[in-house]
């Protein structure tokens, strides 16, 4: 079903990524060893999380070039091409969100729900705010409590009580705001938010086709990066953007699409060949 | 009873700075919380990590949480049945949040599987941070030592330890991976019995690795010797006084001439010349 | 109010807190402390384990065995424990007891060779028995019902099979684990002495000077007598030496002053070397002490070519090819052998030289007295340059260091005024010249006259707790009737004939079926009924895949009782509860002749009953018409018919062998007595039933024999001893002391035998001199040289001992180029023997849960194995997964591997030969060819 296929990809994609990393460990599988705070592929290409080495750069860490090395693997990867689909291809914590609002969806939770309001910056502060714990305590602070390697150790080496802490997000986006964690607090989105600004695969609006159903918005968990629909036709070019798709999914009228953006030529050009 | 009420008129201005105030303000409570639990998620004192684990302040700085390490723990050639793939339980572990170490991070509990002490380290060169130090297991002509690993020290509770009543146990010094090296037997006669030796197991501190096999081993019902981190158990002779018996001893004092040599006690709290020319007692 | 466990736990512990720091404790605690310990009933016992036999007192309450310490009043240990001993309150209480009979069924309640077991009554156990016994009965007769039994029996359970089987069944087909153990020993004994059981006692290690260890790692397998030689090498370093002689390093090695690592099998050329020193050089130096050699000792040999105890040409199973080709390489040896480089020098004076083939006979005992001369021609080869040759079993060792070793070894034992005790166990006994080798040490210690000594003597260390207590002295082999007497001896039969109230004429002469033979005969479809008694007959047998086929896929009926199932009960048909050590009253015999008694401290856990109550039982199943019938044997020898003979003395047909062995007057004259020491106070299971109202064999709840059994079954088997050299107190003695050595005359114990001075016996047998060794078996001996009996007229020698020439020779298999590495097995500190007790002991099991395979880091270096490592250890029979450790506690040379054997999981039996000692039967775990590579 066409209305599914970026979330079927995503969720291969995430829970291929989880089984290789469960299976490094337990049958010794090269593919891709270790978890998303560093890794190798093939036992030699290494991969590590830019946030977490930048927290542990601020505590005062001599990191070893070997991590160093897949840090800049990464932010090249994901500043290059994936932008910040980090959060929506690769993280596991973006399974139990989406969930969440799924959920809240068919509980019109939206609809009944005192909004309160929170400012989707937040997470920018908390980067800060993350680095200067890490410079004060000297041990990398939202590693200690971040869900994503909690969830992700969980998978690969047996859950804990951290576990908890999952639950905890659940509810909170369901139950509290919308969109919670990753639309507002978690540090590390708003890092691959950072990384991924200039990327070059970026959904793109045809507000031709666009028949303003709304849809999308309704689907977006950054829905402030869909300030265009209907007005007109440019790529989403809001960092917050997570490539997830979604809204290309269940846009049944054509008015979105990935697309390659295109730095050579100025963005009205484009929208201008696409009008004619 | 009816209370006239103030209109404040808030400007732009006043509610710019009243938002950084806002926002200063929660983000010290936050971040004051958070900098509290990161305290508090910092290890006990009593965790032991892997082999080449750098000092514990700077291992909590440098490991990543990869879990690397495990891993290759956990897949070393030595822990699996390669015909029916069936594994022994990993040395290393990755804390959990009720573990009594920093979540994430790697360490061991003896008494459940202590350290093999591999000849190949496999859980060393796999850590991308080098929290993991390769260099501190490696001798001069750069080969991996399994010898030089550094995990901890065994201690001995003579109290508790059955071979110090006279029981024949040395359970733990034949477990020891560097028998009669890191644990050695200390004979003595019984004079008890009049017919019967002690053979006591003695802790070579230079030598021991804290591998564990011994607290393993160890058949009283709550280890009677046990593993722990060396800084916790070790003390420290001073830097002003070399053994004339060991040639090598003075190496231990090398960053001695570095050093400030005054002394302070309360005796010598006062300058001299205050001291001197306070009154004298006479009465 | 009562005061639980833990509360008195708590209470004494605050009590010994509050006392270390000094704080007075309220009295209320104090009273609280003393009342729990007051509810504690301490008494004596044996521990359960190896051969020293250290005491301990156990603690009982609540009908649970609470706490245990060492006897600080018994002489072996005083007080002391080593840490098997440590874990006699626990050995007991494992998960996985087994509380009710269990029979492999179908699902219609039949019994079903290929069922699942289901649990049955007792009644329906020995219905079962009763049935498959009188058709294995049919089919074979005497010969087709077989008993693997122990050196673990207590006396009493010894005597109670062995009586059943011999009287009863008329079947010598019952032999124990101690064939395994120490069968080396007693054939040497008996070729040297003539009568089993060593010379000296523990006493000697506080005595001596030097004590030389061959064979033997004392450190773990004798840990409190290992205390005992630190001590005494403490008391004095710079005079007391210590040697230990081994074909790998191990913990024994620790205090030894000389260690010397031997290639497998080249002890017989160690022991030729030093006599070889003591002989040559006594021409200049006045070495031998020829007035004691004159005055006791005569010199003989034996033929050389007789085999490995291997399975021979024509025997059914290997007609019918169930041996691989790969085995048949080396049992091909049994039959003949080409002579080889190595062993040719060392068989020259026997006229064989290299390439030679040798046509080997069948094992005997046979021997004939040689002159000196011929003696000392049979040491001429043993020059230093040969045996350091073939001896040296580090490839890295340098030979002269080497050399100089061996050199200091003879030294030592020729030293004059230096007292020698050479200690042995399974290396010497565990071979394939076994018997040979064993009888070499006496030649060393006799010409110098430094036997029988105190501080001086050849010393065999027991393995097991009743090896010489029950197996030995009550005589459960196959061959052996109580008190050194022999089945093919027509006036031991008929002294136990009288003794047991039985015909004239029914004990079975031909007592042929030892431990491996009863496996053999199994699987040549001869034994249909196999009992497994108080051992573990299926994981410590050599070649074990070959048994375990033939229980599982014949048609034969497989009984084991066990406290705890291993390997033997997975086997089984049908799998029986026995009642464990503290569960019934009992007594053990150490390697020091020292015996030992305990009463019954608690209630065996769910049905079990002791192996006592279950010969006896079974006795009730079968009378003389069953029994007492004629046999022809396999040999065409006809066993005669005797129920005329019964009828006369008394009997009829339908009298039950229970009546007449176990429930017959002499027995009911020992009365139950419950206000009379030893028996006040203390359960007794088979005499009085229980409180748990055990339904018994015939369905009723049991209640009792209605005499004191005990007593009875242990006087009557003294009886046989009283008199011949074998002198046990009485009963109720040996309730009141810490075990005594016999022979115990006029209340008396003896520490040396033969000597004038300590033994009664010596004293009686030559008044004026010092030594008698008044041992009577082959006490006549026809005369010849190395090469053969020249004069068959048999000389009388009384009250003396033999020195024998026993050349080198190579074991059956070696490692070549297939097979590349010597394997030897044996035990390791923690664990005892299989492994069905210790690893039930959590603390045991954490500190050794599995078997490693130690080896050399330069051969895992070599094969490309980490340590820890699983690898493949295989041989001609067959392959075990075990882990490498190669910094581990022992640590074998280049070409050696060792690998426990207590690890049903690292079953080392399926690998191992079952080559024997052609005289002993015992088996040499210690030696044969395997390969290693990765999994």
């Amino acid at each position: 079903m066409s209305n599914y296929k970026y979330l079927i990809l995503r969720r291969i994609s995430q829970i291929t990524l989880l089984v290789l990393y469960f299976g490094a460990n337990a049958y010794g599988w090269k593919m891709l060893a270790g978890n998303l705070s560093s890794s190798t592929i093939l036992g030699t290409i290494p991969l590590s999380d830019p946030f977490a080495l930048l927290q542990m750069l601020a505590a005062g860490a001599s990191v070893g070039a070997t991590a160093l090395v897949g840090g800049l693997v990464i932010v090249f990867f994901y500043g290059l091409i994936g932008g910040r689909a980090f959060c929506s291809w690769v993280c596991p914590v973006n399974m139990v969100t989406d969930a969440a609002n799924w959920l809240r969806r068919k509980l019109y939770i939206d609809k009944i729900e005192r909004k309160i309001w929170v400012s989707r910056n937040l997470r920018y502060y908390l980067i800060i705010l993350a680095l200067i714990v890490s410079f004060v305590s000297g041990l990398a602070a939202f590693e200690v409590i971040s869900p994503i390697t909690i969830l992700n150790r969980g998978v690969i080496f047996g859950f804990g009580a951290g576990a908890g802490l999952l639950v905890a997000i659940f509810f909170f986006d369901l139950f509290v705001l919308k969109n919670g964690w990753c639309g507002h607090i978690c540090p590390l989105g708003g890092v691959h938010s950072i990384i991924g600004k200039y990327n070059l695969f970026r959904v793109k609006h045809n507000s031709d086709n666009c028949t303003l159903c709304m849809k999308c918005k309704d689907i977006c968990p950054e829905v402030q990066v869909l300030d265009m629909i209907g007005k007109r036709s440019d790529f989403v070019a809001k960092q917050e953007c997570t490539n997830c798709g979604r809204c290309v999914d269940v846009c049944n009228d054509d008015a979105l699409g990935f697309n390659i953006r295109n730095y050579m030529k100025n963005n009205q050009e484009v929208t201008d060949e696409n009008v004619n | 009873m009816k209370k006239e009420v103030k209109k404040v008129h808030i400007t732009p201005r006043r509610r710019f700075f009243t938002n950084i105030a806002q926002g200063t303000g929660m983000s010290i409570m936050g971040g004051l919380l958070w900098a509290g639990y990161a305290q508090k998620a910092k290890s006990s004192a009593l965790t032991l990590r892997p082999p080449a684990a750098l000092e514990e302040e700077d291992f909590l700085k440098t490991c990543i949480k990869c879990g690397l390490c495990s891993e290759a723990c956990f897949n070393r050639d030595s822990n699996r049945d390669k015909e029916t793939l069936e594994h022994r339980p990993a040395t290393l572990k990755m804390a959990k949040a009720q573990d009594d170490a920093t979540i994430g991070t790697p360490f061991f509990v003896p008494s459940e599987v202590p350290c093999y002490m591999c000849e190949d380290i496999p859980c060393v060169p796999v850590c991308p941070t080098e929290a993991l130090d390769i260099t501190s297991v490696s001798n001069d002509k750069g080969e991996l030592d399994f010898k030089m690993m550094n995990m901890g020290l065994a201690v001995v509770d003579s109290n508790s330890c059955i071979a110090f009543w006279g029981i024949q146990c040395d359970a733990c010094y034949r477990a020891c991976p560097l028998l009669d090296e890191a644990i050695k037997l200390e004979y003595d006669r019984n004079e008890r019995t009049g017919k019967h030796a002690f053979l006591k197991p003695i802790v070579d501190m230079n030598i021991c690795t804290g591998c564990g096999l011994c607290e393993k081993a160890c058949v009283t019902e709550k280890p009677a010797i046990f593993v722990r981190p060396r800084e916790l158990v070790l003390g420290k002779p001073g830097d002003h006084y070399v053994k004339g018996w060991d040639a090598k001893d003075q190496q231990r004092v090398a960053q001695q001439s570095d050093k400030d040599m005054t002394t302070h006690t309360e005796r010598s709290k006062s300058e001299a010349v205050d001291y001197l020319n306070t009154g004298v007692d006479f009465e | 109010m009562s005061v639980s466990r833990r509360d008195f736990l708590k209470s004494s512990a605050a009590v010994a807190a509050a006392g270390a720091v000094g704080i007075t404790v309220p009295q209320e605690a104090k009273a609280a402390a003393a009342k729990a310990e007051s509810d504690w009933r301490w008494d004596k016992a044996a521990c359960r384990f190896c051969g020293t036999g250290c005491g301990i007192m156990l603690a009982t309450k609540g009908g649970k065995i609470v706490a245990v310490k060492g006897d600080p009043a018994a002489p072996v240990n005083r007080g002391l424990n080593c840490i098997k001993g440590y874990f006699n309150a626990k050995i007991m209480y494992g998960a996985d007891r087994l509380k009710t009979p269990l029979l492999r069924m179908n699902d219609k309640g039949e019994f079903d060779k290929k069922g699942q077991f289901k649990p049955i009554s007792w009644k329906r156990a020995f219905d079962e028995m009763e049935v498959h016994i009188k058709k294995a009965l049919k089919a074979s007769g005497p010969e087709g019902v077989g008993v693997f039994a122990s050196g673990q029996y207590t006396v009493m359970e010894g005597y109670a099979a062995q009586k059943m089987m011999k009287a009863g069944f008329r079947s010598n087909a019952i032999d124990p684990n101690a064939r395994h153990c120490m069968a080396s020993a007693v054939v040497g004994f008996y070729q040297t002495f003539g009568i089993d059981e060593p010379s000296g006692c523990y006493d000697d290690i506080e005595l001596t000077d030097t004590v030389i260890s061959w064979g033997s790692n004392m450190a773990e397998m004798h840990p409190i007598l290992w205390s005992r030689v630190t001590d005494r090498k403490l008391s004095n370093p710079d005079k007391v030496k210590v040697v230990n002689i081994s074909t790998y390093t191990h913990r024994t090695s620790d205090l030894a002053d000389i260690e010397i690592i031997f290639s497998p099998n080249t002890d017989l050329a160690l022991w030729n070397y030093v006599a070889r020193e003591i002989v040559m050089r006594d021409d200049k130096e006045k070495i031998i002490d020829w007035d004691f050699v004159k005055k006791h000792m005569v010199f003989a040999v034996g033929p050389t070519n007789i085999g490995y105890g291997m399975r021979r040409a024509g025997e059914k199973s290997l007609k019918d090819g169930k041996y691989t080709a790969l085995e048949m390489e080396t049992i091909s040896k049994e039959m003949e052998k080409k002579v080889s480089a190595k062993e040719a020098p060392a068989l020259a004076p026997y006229g064989l030289k290299e390439g030679d083939t040798m046509k080997h006979t069948a094992g005997t005992l046979k021997h004939w007295e040689i002159s000196f001369e011929e003696y000392k021609k049979s040491l001429e080869p043993y020059t230093l340059d040969y045996v350091a040759k073939i001896a040296k079993g580090d490839p890295n060792e340098d030979i002269e260091a080497f050399k100089k070793k061996l050199q200091a070894l003879a030294d030592l034992y020729i030293e004059r005024g230096r007292k020698v005790v050479s200690f042995w166990t399974m290396g010497m006994n565990q071979h394939t010249r076994g018997t040979w080798v064993n009888t070499l040490s006496y030649n060393v210690h006799f010409m110098l006259n430094k036997q029988a000594k105190p501080g001086s003597g050849a010393f065999s260390l027991t393995g097991q707790p009743s090896a010489c207590g029950t197996a030995r002295e009550v005589g459960t082999f196959c061959h052996r009737l109580p008190a050194d007497m022999m089945v093919k001896n027509p006036k031991h039969r008929a002294k136990a004939e009288k003794v047991w109230g039985i015909p004239a004429g029914t004990l079975n002469p031909v007592g042929n079926q030892h431990i491996m033979k009863i496996h053999r005969d199994i699987e040549d479809g001869v034994v249909k009924f196999a009992w497994v008694n108080v051992c573990n007959a299926y994981q410590d047998s050599a070649s074990a895949s070959h048994w375990i086929k033939a229980a599982r896929e014949m048609d034969n009926f497989i009984v084991t009782s066990d406290g705890y199932p291993g390997i033997s009960a997975k086997v089984s048909d049908l799998v029986l509860p026995s009642a464990m050590i503290y569960e019934k009253w009992g007594a053990y015999g150490n390697a020091e002749r020292r015996t030992q008694h305990w009463r019954q401290q608690v209630l065996p856990v769910g049905d079990a009953m002791s192996d006592t109550w279950q010969w006896v039982e079974l006795a009730k199943r079968f009378t003389v018409k069953d029994l007492w019938g004629e046999y022809t044997l396999r040999n065409k020898k006809k066993l005669p018919d005797v129920i005329a003979d019964a009828k006369k003395m008394g009997y009829t047909d339908d009298t039950t062998m229970y009546d007449i062995l176990f429930a017959n007057d002499k027995a009911k004259a020992y009365k139950l007595d419950a206000n009379k020491f030893p028996q006040q106070g203390y359960d007794n299971s088979e005499c009085l039933g229980d409180s748990r109202d055990v339904k018994g064999s015939d369905g009723e709840v049991f209640k009792g024999y209605g005499f004191m059994i005990h007593e009875y079954l242990f006087e009557e088997y003294a009886s046989f001893g009283r008199g011949h050299g074998h002198d046990l107190a009485p009963f109720e003695v040996y309730h009141k002391v810490r075990g005594l050595k016999w022979p115990v005359v006029d209340g008396k114990e003896t520490q040396w035998r033969f000597n004038v001075k300590y033994d009664p016996y010596a004293a009686k047998a030559n008044p004026n001199g010092d030594f008698a060794f008044y041992g009577k078996l082959a006490k006549a001996l026809s005369q010849g040289d190395l090469n053969g009996i020249k004069d068959k007229k048999k000389k009388p020698l009384p009250n003396k001992a033999k020195i024998y020439a026993r050349p080198y020779m190579d074991p059956p298999e070696m490692p070549d180029e297939k097979y590349d590495t010597w394997l030897c097995t044996g035990r390791v500190l923690e664990h005892w023997h299989s492994g069905t007790m210790t690893m039930r002991v959590p603390e045991l099991f954490r500190a050794v849960p599995e078997a490693l395979c130690y080896m050399n880091p330069k051969d895992a270096k070599a094969k490309e194995f980490k340590n820890g490592e699983l690898i493949w250890v295989d041989s001609r029979r067959g392959k075990v997964k075990a882990r490498v450790e190669t910094r581990g506690r022992n640590r074998p040379p280049q070409g050696l591997v060792f690998v426990p054997w207590f690890d049903e999981k690292v079953f080392i039996n399926k690998v191992c030969l079952d080559a024997t000692c052609p005289m002993s039967k015992q088996t040499d775990y210690k030696k044969c060819a395997v390969k290693l590579y990765k999994v």
